[in-house]
């Protein structure tokens, strides 16, 4: 997963300093009148009214850099900070937390099967849960959902079902990776067999997508 | 003192029905304490190692009805070993002993074994209702002898239980004989279920009130069912799977519309499609909808049903339900007093304080709340208490440990403060994210009422606690994981937990020594240190620090049935 801050778009890539307030990043992807209640929840602390913000305000939210943020607790701060030193990585799992029963969490652990989401150009992962779709179009709507700038052309064709950026107007296609590792395009196989295979998903931008139209052809990913 | 003969003071004390009520009466005088024991018909014992069954007995040979309370909250999450206590067999074999005429047992996290059930099926003749919550240690062998034996059987509620499935025969076991159920719920049984025996037993159950089913009855039996159980007023539906083209899929829809007395819906265990066009008529008159189960109700689908359901006043819901999603809800269920929404285990859509300040602003009745969510901030809780003083139960969990406002970068002290300032009420509060020991200051200033207080990965040093254990009057249950609080938190008033149930402190401060002390001073506590796997070694080095403490006052002493690495101090 990119560490990335920026979005992937020309215009930014040459000669933009990071460290440059006058950059004005953002993290969410780029598309307009993007409701604050539907913005991705990609990274803890981000501000929901998905206004651009600096480098800074990213890296404390990303937690890279935590030198001003107070550590209240005095003793004993190691078993309660995720990580050591300034830079702590992702917490670890600790046992009962969070505070759901057991019984709940095995039984909607084994009705769920969660798939990584990765799309071109974005820095960040979504996940979903193949479980709750019963269709390859009740898919396609959650993923219009959670990225909010794309938007379906094309009807129940599948060879015509790509994501459309509304930014740049570039077009994603959907594709997947089996279990035999191939990627594969969304909708080439029954539903069921897809849940069952899918490893993880990528929205591919078109451009790189030539020659996915046959199963087994390699991509570079 | 007496004004009145004993049978005039027994029928007013037939109008005192609370626990609570009936404690405080027994304590006015002699008199009234013989009269008040010899009426009491129901008990509850909050945890069953205060006190032992035969003195329950003793002081109340006419009891009916017993609740009984084992494990502590924070076995629910796995912090409490597997065969750590609270078995129920020694309470109904005293029971089975004596003259009780028991017919109504309800048991929250306790082990409850096959021979248990048998037993109890066999030895109380009006045995009503068995309701279990959260228990475990049986096989469906053991409800097939509560099926079998309890001839007036009204109400088996099984909830939240791991079974340990065996056949789906025991509801077959109960006789032609038994009409005289009122509730049945077997939803979380896992597995097959004898549906003829089923429809049957529903055929000839004409008081048949609440019935939950589990994910293995389809479709066409539960159309059958609700055929002969049109009086229904909860419904369980286990699995929602059908072909919308199908003559079952019509004639449910046909017969769900005739269901007017349904007030209560849960379950969906499996939906597909997500379509639920054919529930709409029944979700008008909902009082009580829980999906929290349902991951397959979801986006778009599950905001038209709830567009529906206008008169809703409790939602269990998950929270794949989004910040739209409790907006519809806010707009909508104007009647709503508890709301719970559950961690999904999915990041694409979660709910964070946006959610709960809308709940807040259209849900004037709101007073119970269990909401997981992503973030919180201060201004977001300030909101809400400001709109709502009426909490009396107040759990939030932040499924990212210690965050703090990620707006401004503050811990969510003032956030909470506000809450327990505004919400005169409040007996139940547990809290999250990024905390100093400045909410426990707010805690004990203002939470007058609160009985019960969670705390986890949260203040600074001792006085966090202090400030709670001062201030807190009425405060019965406290529970705390690794929190920076150790022996002078609580040594300090060894008094109080005297006045408490029970206090839980795991991965915190305090050290074998502060224990140690705490036991000698207080004979009637069980501290009990629980020692992991590996510490089986009781190293007798008073500076150790202990990693879980169950403490409890008790009548009766250490218990008996503490294994191994349960060690009473």
């Amino acid at each position: 997963m990119s560490q990335d801050t920026t979005v992937d778009s020309p215009e930014s890539s040459d000669g933009a300093s990071l460290m440059s307030f006058d950059t004005e990043l953002t993290l969410g992807l780029p598309g307009e009148s993007r409701s604050p209640a539907r913005a991705p929840a990609f990274a803890q602390g981000h501000k929901k009214n998905c206004t651009k913000r600096g480098f800074m305000e990213t890296v404390i939210d990303l937690n890279l850099g935590t030198s001003h943020i107070s550590m209240p607790r005095g003793q004993n701060s190691e078993s309660r900070v995720s990580g050591t030193g300034k830079y702590p990585a992702a917490k670890a799992q600790v046992t009962g937390w969070p505070p759901v029963r057991s019984f709940r969490k095995k039984t909607l652990e084994g009705s769920s099967k969660l798939v990584k989401v990765a799309v071109d150009g974005a820095p960040y992962l979504r996940k979903v849960d193949l479980q709750i779709y019963s269709s390859y179009q009740d898919l396609f709507r959650a993923l219009e959902e959670m990225f909010t700038c794309f938007t379906t052309r094309g009807d129940d064709n599948m060879e015509e079902r790509k994501l459309t950026g509304a930014l740049n107007g570039r077009e994603y296609v959907p594709t997947y990776e089996d279990k035999d590792d191939d990627w594969m395009l969304l909708g080439d196989v029954p539903w069921k067999m897809f849940v069952e295979s899918c490893k993880r998903i990528r929205l591919m931008k078109s451009s790189e997508a030539v020659g996915l139209a046959a199963p087994r052809t390699p991509t570079n990913c | 003192m007496n004004y009145f003969p004993d049978e005039v003071i027994e029928h007013v004390f037939d109008f005192v029905t609370s626990q609570k009520d009936r404690n405080a009466v027994s304590l006015v005088c002699k008199s009234w304490y013989k009269i008040e024991r010899l009426s009491r018909q129901s008990v509850f014992i909050g945890n069953c190692y205060a006190i032992s069954p035969e003195r329950v007995i003793g002081r109340f040979p006419g009891l009916k009805s017993l609740t009984l309370k084992g494990k502590p909250h924070f076995a629910d999450f796995n912090l409490l070993p597997y065969d750590w206590g609270g078995w129920v067999y020694p309470w109904v074999e005293a029971l089975a002993k004596s003259r009780v005429g028991l017919e109504e047992l309800r048991l929250k996290r306790m082990v409850v074994s096959d021979d248990c059930l048998e037993l109890l099926s066999r030895s109380f003749v009006n045995f009503k209702s068995l309701v279990l919550v959260s228990c475990e240690g049986f096989t469906t062998d053991g409800l097939a002898a509560i099926a079998a034996n309890c001839r007036y059987l009204r109400e088996l509620d099984l909830q939240e239980i791991e079974v340990d499935d065996n056949r789906g025969q025991w509801i077959s076991c109960f006789p032609d004989s038994c009409t005289s159920l009122v509730s049945l719920n077997f939803s979380c049984l896992k597995g097959e279920i004898n549906l003829t025996a089923l429809e049957r037993l529903v055929a000839r159950s004409p008081n048949l009130k609440s019935l939950r089913l589990n994910r293995a009855v389809p479709l066409d039996t539960l159309q059958k069912l609700l055929m002969r159980a049109p009086q229904l007023v909860d419904l369980g539906i286990g699995s929602f799977v059908y072909d919308p083209s199908s003559e079952a899929y019509i004639k449910l829809k046909a017969t769900l519309v005739k269901c007017k007395s349904i007030r209560s819906l849960s379950g969906f265990l499996e939906v597909v499609p997500c379509c639920l066009s054919a529930i709409h008529p029944v979700c008008q008159n909902l009082t009580s909808l829980n999906l929290s189960y349902a991951p397959g109700i979801h986006g778009n689908e599950l905001i038209k049903l709830i567009r529906f359901c206008r008169k809703l006043e409790r939602l269990w819901i998950l929270d794949s339900i989004g910040d739209r999603g409790l907006g519809v809800v806010a707009f909508t269920c104007k009647e709503l007093q508890e709301l719970r929404v559950f961690p999904s285990g999915v990041d694409n859509a979660a709910v964070t304080e946006e959610g709960l300040v809308a709940i807040s602003a259209g849900c004037p009745k709101l007073h119970s709340l269990l909401y997981f969510c992503q973030q919180m901030t201060n201004a977001a809780l300030i909101t809400v208490a400001k709109n709502n003083s009426n909490f009396t139960r107040f759990r939030l969990c932040i499924l990212d440990r210690e965050k703090p406002d990620p707006v401004t970068m503050q811990p969510l002290d003032e956030g909470f403060g506000a809450i327990v300032q505004s919400c005169k009420r409040l007996r139940r509060l547990s809290l999250s994210g990024l905390l100093t020991d400045q909410v426990f200051l707010y805690i004990g200033m203002y939470a007058e009422q609160l009985e019960m207080l969670s705390i986890a990965f949260a203040g600074n040093s001792d006085k966090g606690m202090l400030y709670v254990l001062n201030g807190c009057k009425k405060l019965r249950k406290l529970e705390i994981r690794d929190s920076p609080f150790g022996n002078t938190a609580l040594l300090t008033d060894v008094g109080k937990y005297e006045t408490m149930r029970s206090l839980w402190m795991s991965s915190c401060e305090v050290t074998l020594g502060g224990c140690q002390t705490l036991a000698k001073k207080m004979p009637r506590l069980n501290v009990e240190i629980i020692n992991e796997d590996d510490q089986m070694e009781f190293s007798l080095d008073d500076r150790q620090k202990v990693g879980k403490m169950y403490l409890y006052r008790t009548l009766v002493g250490p218990r008996k049935d503490a294994p191994d690495f349960v060690w009473t101090l």
